[in-house]
């Protein structure tokens, strides 16, 4: 699945992005592939939240349309 | 996603200044780390800001001793991904010793931007700031650790009570290099006699396509594999000096989603709107403005000018009106930007500023970006088009933060054509209450119809495709007044610089206009137009004239006509998406150039007439 089907609150793990700017981007701020974020949700009428470190990044809905992402249990 | 911002070949202009012999000491970080904090204790008051041409990013150099210290704007890294870096990457590329200000709380974020200077081979100090704040939140960073991992003085620092800020002063003389990645080293050693330094050499391997194009080589695209190993290493770093605990979302984090979520978000935005408008639309456009303009400006300034400019010339010649006229060179520049600009870029800076430095902005961006995206816009656009309720001309020069041409494009023309400034909001609002809620609500609703049409029809015909949004949030807090103040002075004076001419300009071409007979002949050759197709008494002619100088002179020429409901409606809507005022022009001719300008001017005058039109005739009909 991809960031922006990504249930409110649920832990999940990059799997892999796309956009070869928005990869430099993430990996800046500690996302890389394989990364698994503390929580991710799609904010109605807004982009997708990401939350990862005490850092929050807001991606717009086409873009982490390009991101895979898996669900992590817990 | 923000496009590749131009390649500034200029070098920065305080760095040139340097004297020989003087270190540059360069202040490096991320967004939001204090670093102007550290830059205002060490140079004091004397501080130079220089504006960079084409950007809205500013850079302040000031001395330290013998040595110049330079503010760079925040960022996540060096490269060349929008504007702030461009600019920071020229100046962190020519730095002596860059000391680098990083976030306790977010190291393994700030530390990518460390080790990224680190592998350039720059001498560094790292200031560890903002250890307070970890460690009420649990998280504990061990200083000496970190500085044995990245091989550089590390100094804790508390910057708003100063604390730390003497050992860092003197760290600047023991930085060093500190420790990169032995294989990455060879490499940058390969290329060094074609590049010059490890710094270029750092930027050409990473893929930077300015700093390639300086040095004639191709751009190398192994930015992907030197950014995961620089990631992972920092990483490491990081699990060898940070114990932080798990914890769930705290209130302050709470409240932020709670800014980004309709529900909650959309209340707590509209009476921000409503409290902006109250500030500058109300007291400052109205009460301030009415002192400023009016009292001093035309009651003292004028007169003694003109009665100055009359001992040289005399009060009849051409030379005479031209300078002090009715739209005197010297009297109108002087009363436009001093007596109503000038509170109004103050207002609006100081908000903005507040809003800035709260933390809101992004997420006001977040909140919106859906919406903005059926017009071709992300969220960040909500910036600019919220600013320009208030000046027309100060916003479109924030649309430079958007992603790339095509959306500065969009919100310019929204802007120019559907947005009433805040000199317009006042009589609109007079007008329209005075007519009652019904013509209120139809004037409102039209408004937004034509709002979203215009922004549909521009995201459909333009070529290309707009960035998607992405932006970091920073912690919400409580701004620092501080630093709202020297943020707003830095840009009311870089503002004022930049309009003056324009203004001048603006005024020495209606004089002619006047002068030649044209402006009156213009306001005859209207008539048919007002009283045929909009069905508003010959006067109003005269207002659509005035309009073309300032829009709220237009607006406010509706007032003395007394019309009845219908009226008011069709001349509001006509005047709303009337052209731009004068400033606001030159400011479009500017930014976006003046094919694009005659297309937005001619196309509001149509779009004026042919909706007002359209209207009168539906409500005749009704």
């Amino acid at each position: 699945m991809t960031l922006r089907e990504a249930r409110r609150g649920r832990r999940v793990r990059i799997v892999a992005i796309a956009d070869d700017t928005c990869r430099a981007q993430c990996v800046r701020f500690g996302i890389g592939e394989g990364t698994v974020i503390d929580s991710a949700e799609t904010l109605p009428l807004g982009p997708v939240l990401v939350r990862h470190r005490r850092q929050e990044l807001c991606l717009g809905r086409r873009l982490a349309g390009r991101i895979r992402v898996e669900e992590v249990g817990g | 996603m923000s496009a590749t911002a131009t390649c500034h070949s200029r070098r920065s202009a305080a760095a040139a200044e340097a004297p020989a012999g003087a270190r540059r000491i360069v202040l490096a970080g991320n967004p939001n780390v204090g670093k102007s904090l550290f830059f205002n204790a060490f140079t004091g008051l004397y501080v130079d800001v220089s504006n960079f041409p084409g950007t809205t990013v500013s850079v302040s150099s000031g001395r330290m001793g013998d040595d110049v210290v330079l503010d760079t704007p925040g960022i996540y890294g060096v490269a060349s991904f929008n504007d702030e870096e461009t600019v920071a990457r020229d100046i962190v590329m020519e730095a002596d010793v860059i000391v680098n200000v990083v976030d306790a709380v977010h190291l393994d974020r700030d530390l990518f931007l460390t080790q990224q200077i680190i592998d350039m081979g720059i001498p560094v100090v790292v200031a560890l700031n903002m250890l307070d704040e970890a460690e009420a939140q649990g998280v504990l960073v061990d200083a000496e650790a970190l500085s044995r991992a990245l091989g550089v003085p590390v100094v804790p620092t508390v910057a708003p009570r100063r604390q730390g800020f003497d050992d860092v002063r003197s760290a600047v003389d023991r930085a060093v290099p500190g420790v990169s990645d032995p294989a990455l080293q060879a490499r940058l050693t390969g290329l060094l006699d074609r590049v010059g330094t490890r710094a270029d050499a750092l930027l050409v391997l990473e893929g930077d396509p300015c700093v390639s194009e300086r040095h004639g080589v191709d751009a190398t695209g192994r930015r992907d594999e030197i950014y995961t190993d620089r990631r992972r290493r920092v990483n490491a770093v990081v699990d060898q000096v940070v114990t932080q605990p798990h914890r769930g979302l705290d209130l302050r984090t709470r409240l932020g989603h709670a800014l980004m979520r309709p529900l909650t978000g959309i209340p707590v935005l509209a009476l921000t709107l409503y409290l902006m408008y109250e500030i500058i639309g109300v007291f400052v456009a109205g009460t301030v403005v009415g002192f400023t303009e009016g009292t001093v400006m035309q009651g003292y300034v004028e007169p003694f000018l003109r009665s100055a400019i009359a001992q040289v010339t005399g009060t009849s010649g051409v030379v005479y009106e031209l300078l002090a006229g009715e739209f005197g060179v010297v009297t109108m520049t002087l009363t436009y930007v001093f007596g109503l600009l000038l509170p109004l870029v103050v207002a609006f800076y100081l908000l903005l500023s507040t809003l800035e430095d709260s933390g809101y902005l992004p997420r006001i961006a977040a909140l919106s970006d859906r919406l903005m995206t059926t017009i071709g816009l992300n969220g960040r656009a909500i910036v600019p088009i919220i600013l320009g309720f208030g000046c027309i001309t100060m916003a479109t020069i924030t649309t430079r933060i958007l992603g790339n041409e095509r959306e500065r494009r969009i919100a310019t023309a929204l802007m120019a054509f559907a947005i009433p400034c805040s000199a317009q909001l006042g009589v609109i609002i007079a007008l329209a209450s005075a007519a009652g809620g019904a013509v209120a609500v139809a004037y409102a609703a039209i408004m937004v119809f034509i709002f979203g049409l215009i922004g549909r029809v521009m995201a459909k015909s333009l070529p290309g495709t707009s960035t998607d949004l992405f932006i970091d949030l920073p912690p919400l807090r409580l701004p620092r007044p501080l630093n709202v103040l020297l943020k707003t002075w830095h840009k009311t004076v870089m503002f004022l610089r930049e309009v003056i001419v324009y203004f001048a300009a603006g005024a020495l071409i209606l004089s002619v206009l006047r002068l030649s007979g044209v402006l009156e002949w213009l306001q005859r050759a209207l008539t048919p137009l007002t009283v045929g197709w909009l069905e508003l008494p010959a006067q109003a002619s005269t207002a659509f004239v005035m309009g073309f100088v300032r829009r709220d002179f237009g607006a406010a020429g509706l007032y003395e006509l007394g019309l009845d409901g219908t009226q008011i409606l069709v001349a509001l809507v006509t005047i709303t998406l009337f052209v731009p005022c004068i400033a606001s022009v030159l400011v479009i001719t500017k930014e976006r150039g003046k094919l694009f300008t005659v297309f937005t001017w001619l196309g509001s005058v149509g779009l004026a007439f042919g909706v007002g039109g359209v209207v009168a005739k539906l409500a005749g009909a009704l």
